[in-house]
């Protein structure tokens, strides 16, 4: 403390006893003349404007809230084993790698540690993978090259997973109506559907085997989409399941729409 | 009088410095979107920080009524979502709130990996940036099961089983997520703590982290 002794004889005034200095200097803004461009204080004048693209954002936003009903299930069911597990959609890709032969079974690491462990490290560790000064993208092709194809497969991925999902959805037992009578069950329609192999995977009682339940089709399905779906097939169901003549095929249809249990 | 209250507590407190240096930084003109238009790409930093902050709050809400027990959770989300006023508007903003994190965390990415801004001196807020990332994700994955129905609970149970297939430490994972051997009442109430409290709690930090580097910094110049 020698130094202060001799050299700095200004007296430090504080307020009270506290560490606060009474003979502060005030502060004023900073004048921005000086910066380049239209350069501009945070507080308040930036903020105000990025305040409006947040306004937008959030008429946008509260408009999908209020227009979808965020969704909640039946409650969870352990034992329910017709269940079609699927993750929220940002998980979709991974989940999709998954399925992939060389990403499964005896290779699962790949698909579980191998592929997104190096996503995740080149992502963690980009500034070292990507020295060069260039900031501009399309003068550093190497890293935006990979990024783009990256992108693309997440999307492809993604999509995949989704429609793969919904096809099963179709083609799964579903959802039983309360009321599970088959109207008309002596009618010709029914022999028709026993004769052939509907019955094997939509069930005896319409209740659906290995295929999705039929009982209230009528509500769901029109007349011509459902003797589309007999001569396409739809999700695992080929084409061509209905070996009967067209005028069963048309009796079997108009029996069809008339289950409309609920 | 406000002035006189200011002025009371600045001459105690010293607070005039505090929110001086936050409100005189400077903003350049090539971020600000009032100047030009194709600048709305930087705005999605800041945006994923308004739903960030639209998910804090609405989660608050929402654990005002939310039971973490598997008899209660589900019929306390529907309680919540039927009976209680403005229930579902809540419940919605942090449903689709979630999602919507998730796309503006992701465009914010692509924008700073698309301009470079995370080349030299800016690395380590890229990697601050990653970790956010990261947990981010387990706050979609922990959040995914509360509602404790059918979707929830077997999605659960195929994540933590691929979790599980990890090589060595595969089985200590599982067991650290489940709490058990099975996906079930100590799973629900284990991704609650982890949903409300840690995950949170690591989000805020690394978050200050990142807004201390921007600051500290600066945001990157015109390409």
């Amino acid at each position: 403390m020698a130094n202060n002794q001799e050299g700095n004889h200004k007296q430090v005034h504080y307020v009270g006893d506290s560490h606060v200095r009474a003979d502060r200097s005030k502060l004023y803004p900073k004048d921005y003349d000086e910066f380049p461009g239209k350069t501009e204080p945070f507080l308040p004048n930036f903020l105000l404007k990025e305040w409006m693209v947040a306004v937008v954002f959030l008429v946008g936003f509260m408009t999908l809230v209020m227009a979808e009903e965020p969704p909640l299930g039946e409650f969870a069911d352990p034992t329910n084993t017709s269940f079609l597990p699927v993750p929220d959609w940002y998980f979709l890709f991974l989940y999709q790698l998954l399925k992939h032969k060389w990403a499964a079974g005896d290779f699962v690491v790949v698909g579980t540690m191998i592929v997104p462990g190096i996503a995740f490290m080149a992502l963690l560790f980009a500034p070292w993978l990507d020295r060069s000064k260039e900031r501009r993208p399309l003068k550093r092709p190497v890293a935006t090259g990979i990024m783009i194809i990256t992108l693309v497969a997440i999307s492809a991925l993604t999509w995949a997973a989704e429609y793969e999902h919904e096809q099963q959805l179709l083609s799964a037992p579903g959802e039983t109506p309360e009321n599970t009578e088959i109207a008309a069950k002596d009618s010709k329609g029914y022999d028709i559907y026993a004769k052939n192999a509907c019955i094997k995977c939509h069930g005896e009682n319409l209740e659906g085997t290995n295929g999705p339940g039929l009982l209230g089709v009528g509500n769901k399905l029109s007349a011509d989409e459902i003797s589309k779906i007999i001569a396409e097939g739809r999700g695992t169901m080929p084409a061509g399941m209905f070996q009967g003549s067209p005028a069963e095929e048309k009796i079997l249809v108009e029996w069809l729409t008339k289950q409309t249990q609920k | 009088m406000l002035r006189a209250i200011y002025d009371w507590v600045d001459e105690r407190l010293d607070i005039t410095p505090l929110w001086r240096d936050v409100a005189d930084h400077e903003v350049p003109e090539h971020v600000n979107p009032a100047h030009h238009f194709s600048a709305f790409i930087y705005c999605f930093g800041g945006l994923t920080f308004f739903v960030v902050v639209i998910q804090i709050l609405s989660g608050m809400f929402l654990a005002m009524n939310y039971v973490p027990d598997i008899e209660n959770a589900h019929r306390s989300v529907q309680y919540l979502q039927n009976e209680v006023a403005m229930g579902v508007i809540v419940r919605g903003m942090h449903h689709w709130g979630a999602s919507v994190a998730i796309v503006m965390l992701f465009l914010h990415t692509l924008r700073v990996f698309f301009t470079g801004a995370y080349k030299h001196p800016r690395e380590f807020n890229w990697v601050i940036g990653m970790l956010i990332f990261f947990v981010m994700l387990g706050l979609g994955f922990t959040g995914y099961l509360l509602p404790w129905d059918n979707k929830a609970y077997f999605a659960t149970k195929v994540g933590v089983e691929i979790a599980g297939s990890v090589p060595v430490l595969g089985p200590y994972i599982a067991t650290f997520l489940q709490g058990g051997d099975i996906v079930g009442a100590q799973t629900l109430a284990r991704f609650y703590a982890l949903h409300v409290f840690f995950l949170p709690a690591a989000l805020l930090g690394l978050l200050g982290a990142h807004f201390i580097l921007i600051r500290r910094q600066g945001i990157s110049g015109p390409l």
